[in-house]
C-alpha cells in the first residue's frame, strides 16, 4: 500500500468526492467538490471514476509526499505553482511521485480550488456513501475535518501507466448564469435590474457553506424574514443586510432569507472559483436554456476521457513554465521522467 | 369524491429543483399538504425525482432535468397536490430539557429588552408552548418548531451570526428551533439543550421527525452538563413522553 503524507497544507483543504445527497429532508447538505468538472477532470487523467474521492485544496499551499511507494497523482482547476523536487509540472496533467519525492503546490492563481486525483482514490470508510468532508456534520473520511498537517491518505501503489494531459475547454469569463426563483417576487423588477447590471465581488469571509458577495444593496419589498424553504446548490439568498450569500455544496438544506434566484448547474464550478475580490457579473437565462445548458455540461463530463492525450515533448506546458518564472522559481526543466526538453527557452521561442 | 385542492404555486429552485409552495404563511393545513404530497411521491415515485426535502409551507423536489424537464414534471406535481389528502399518521411527543439564558442562551436578556419584559418572563413564554415539529433542515437535525406564541414572535437578526452554539434553542419570525450543530444562524438565542437531534453511530441517527409535539423543561446549568455527558454517550436525553 503506498499512501501521500501531508508536510503541510493550508486551510479549506479537505477530501471530497460527488457527496452524499438523499438525506436533505433531515438537514444533511449533499456537500462534495465545489468544482465538479475539475474533480472529473483530476480523476479521468488517473484513470479513476469521474467522482472517486480527491484533495480539494483551497487557495493556499500545500505539499504532498508519496511513501511506501510510487503514488501517481495529477492536479485540475486553479492554476498555482507546483514543482515535484525543483521541476515544474503542468496542471491538468498527470504525473507520478517515486517513493519518497515531494509535490509542492504554491497559491492559487485566477481560481481558488484545485483537485487533486490520486490513483485508485483515497482508501476510507464511506458515510452515507461517501468520503466528502462536511466539517460541520462531523461526516468524512479518513478524516471528518479539513486536512492538516501530517496527514496520511493511503492509497494504491502507482500502476506505471504512461502518463496524459487533458484538453479542457478555454475558462470562460462570461457573467454568471441564474434562473430567476423561487422568491424574485419578494424584489421589484428594478432591483432584479439592478442586481444584473451590477459588477459583484466574492467576499473573503466566504467558505464551502456560503459566498458572500459585495456589491450594492438589494432592497426587499417586504423585508427580509420568509419561512424557511428548501436550497440547492446556487441559491442566491438576500438577508437583511441586502449582501447576496450565494449558497455553495456545504449549505444549508434549508434558509430563511428570500433568494432571488440560483446560479446555474453548469456554472457552479466556474462561480466557485472566481477569485474573492475580482468583479463578475450574473446573466439571467430561462429554465430551457439552463436545462439545456446542464445537458451540455454533463456531456462534457462523460466525454473527459475522449479529451485524454498522450504527452509529446512539444506538449510540455509553456503556462506553467511560464508562470513559475514569473514567480521567480528556478525552473530546472531537466527530467528523466516525463519531460524531454532541454530547457525552458527550448519552450518559450524566441520572443 | 371530494373536491380537487386549491392547487400550489411551481417556484423554479435552480435547473434542477422545483418547490411547490402550498403557503407563504406558516400554517398547518399547508404543512400536512406538504407532507401528504411527500407520502404520495414516496408511494410512487415518479421518474427523475432524486430526492424531496419537506418544509413547512413547500416541497423542495429535486430532478434530473435530463430525465423529465420542467414542465412536465409541474404537471405532475400539481395532478399529485390536489388529491384529497390522507390522514395523518401517529404522532409522538418528546419533552427536552433547556437551560436558558446566560452563556447557554446569549440574547435573553435582548430578547427581553426588545419585548418590553423580563427574562424570566421571556422563558415562561417558551416554556408555556406546546410545539411540532414543522420540517428539519438547515444543518442535520435543526428542527423547525411551530407554536411559538405570538407574544414572543421577531424578526430575525439583520446580520446573521457565523458561529453559534451546538444545542441552541432559538426564536426567528414566527418559529422557534432545536439547533443540533454549531453553526452560522440568524436567530435569536434563548438557552441551549444537551438533546443531540442527529447523532452519527446512534440508532437512529436522527431523533425527530417531521410531525413530533415537542414541549421544553428548563433545567440549571449543572444538570445540563450531566446531560450532555449523558447525550454524548449516546443516551437521548429528551423524554419520550408519549407515542
Amino acid at each position: 500500500m503506498s499512501k501521500l503524507v501531508i508536510p503541510s497544507i493550508g486551510p479549506a483543504s479537505s477530501v471530497q468526492d460527488g457527496g452524499r445527497p438523499g438525506a436533505q429532508r433531515y438537514g444533511l447538505t449533499p456537500g462534495g467538490a465545489i468544482d465538479r468538472l475539475a474533480l472529473a477532470a483530476a480523476n479521468t487523467l488517473v484513470g479513476n471514476d469521474l467522482f472517486t474521492a480527491a484533495v480539494e485544496i483551497g487557495p493556499f499551499g500545500a505539499k504532498f509526499t508519496a511513501r511506501g511507494g510510487a503514488v501517481r497523482v495529477a492536479l485540475s482547476g486553479a492554476p498555482r505553482n507546483a514543482d515535484i523536487a525543483g521541476r515544474a509540472v503542468a496542471s491538468d496533467t498527470s504525473m507520478t511521485l517515486a517513493d519518497g519525492e515531494t509535490l509542492t503546490l504554491g497559491f492559487a492563481r485566477g481560481g481558488s480550488f484545485s483537485y487533486l486525483g490520486i490513483e485508485g482514490g483515497v482508501q476510507g470508510e464511506p458515510m452515507f456513501g461517501s468520503l466528502a468532508v462536511n466539517a460541520r456534520a462531523g461526516l468524512g473520511s479518513p478524516y471528518p475535518r479539513p486536512l492538516q498537517a501530517g496527514d496520511e491518505l493511503q492509497t494504491a501503489p502507482a500502476s506505471g501507466a504512461a502518463e496524459r494531459r487533458i484538453d479542457l475547454p478555454a475558462t470562460s469569463e462570461a457573467p454568471i448564469r441564474i434562473v430567476f426563483g423561487p422568491q424574485d417576487d419578494e424584489f421589484t423588477a428594478e432591483t432584479k435590474k439592478l442586481f444584473l447590471d451590477s459588477e459583484w465581488k466574492i467576499s473573503a469571509t466566504s467558505d464551502r457553506m456560503g459566498y458572500r458577495l459585495e456589491g450594492p444593496f438589494i432592497q426587499h419589498i417586504d423585508g427580509h424574514n420568509i419561512v424557511s424553504d428548501g436550497t440547492v446548490n446556487g441559491s442566491i439568498q438576500i438577508p437583511g443586510n441586502g449582501q447576496p450569500i450565494v449558497l455553495m455544496p456545504d449549505r444549508g438544506t434549508s434558509g430563511g432569507y428570500p433568494k432571488i434566484a440560483a446560479v446555474i448547474s453548469a456554472d457552479l464550478g466556474r462561480f466557485a472559483q472566481i477569485p474573492a475580490g475580482r468583479a463578475f457579473r450574473f446573466k439571467a437565462i430561462s429554465m430551457t436554456e439552463a436545462q439545456a445548458e446542464l445537458r451540455k455540461f454533463r456531456e462534457l463530463l462523460r466525454t473527459l476521457p475522449d479529451r485524454l492525450r498522450d504527452i509529446e515533448s512539444f506538449d510540455l506546458n509553456i503556462e506553467a513554465l511560464h508562470d513559475a518564472n514569473v514567480a521567480g522559481h528556478a525552473v530546472s526543466a531537466v527530467d528523466a521522467g516525463t519531460w524531454h526538453v532541454a530547457s525552458p527557452a527550448d519552450i518559450l521561442g524566441p520572443d | 369524491m371530494a373536491a380537487p385542492l386549491s392547487p400550489p404555486r411551481l417556484l423554479p429552485s435552480g435547473d434542477s429543483a422545483i418547490t411547490v409552495e402550498f403557503s407563504r404563511n406558516i400554517d398547518d393545513d399547508a404543512n400536512r399538504r406538504v407532507l401528504a404530497l411527500d407520502r404520495a411521491m414516496a408511494g410512487a415515485p415518479i421518474t427523475g425525482v432524486t430526492e424531496t426535502v419537506p418544509t413547512y409551507r413547500s416541497l423542495l423536489v429535486h430532478y434530473d432535468p435530463v430525465q423529465i424537464g420542467f414542465a412536465e414534471l409541474g404537471e405532475q406535481l400539481l395532478a399529485l397536490a390536489q388529491q384529497p389528502i390522507s390522514a395523518a399518521a401517529k404522532t409522538r411527543r418528546w419533552r427536552i430539557p433547556v437551560v436558558y439564558g446566560g452563556e447557554h442562551g446569549i440574547d435573553l436578556e435582548d430578547v427581553a429588552k426588545a419585548l418590553d419584559t423580563t427574562p424570566d418572563d421571556i422563558v415562561a413564554r417558551h416554556v408555556a408552548g406546546d410545539y411540532r415539529v414543522a420540517m428539519i433542515g438547515f444543518t442535520p437535525g435543526w428542527s423547525y418548531l411551530s407554536g411559538l406564541a405570538p407574544s414572543l414572535q421577531m424578526p430575525r437578526r439583520q446580520n446573521p451570526r457565523l458561529l453559534t452554539p451546538a444545542g441552541t434553542i432559538s426564536i426567528g419570525g414566527v418559529q422557534t428551533g432545536v439547533q443540533c450543530l454549531a453553526g452560522p444562524s440568524g436567530w435569536h438565542l434563548l438557552g441551549q439543550t444537551a438533546v443531540r437531534t442527529y447523532q452519527l453511530h446512534r440508532e437512529p441517527t436522527f431523533l425527530l421527525e417531521p410531525g413530533d409535539q415537542i414541549t421544553f423543561t428548563p433545567v440549571d446549568a449543572k444538570t445540563f452538563k450531566e446531560q450532555d455527558r449523558a447525550a454524548e454517550a449516546g443516551e437521548f436525553v429528551a423524554e419520550l413522553v408519549a407515542s
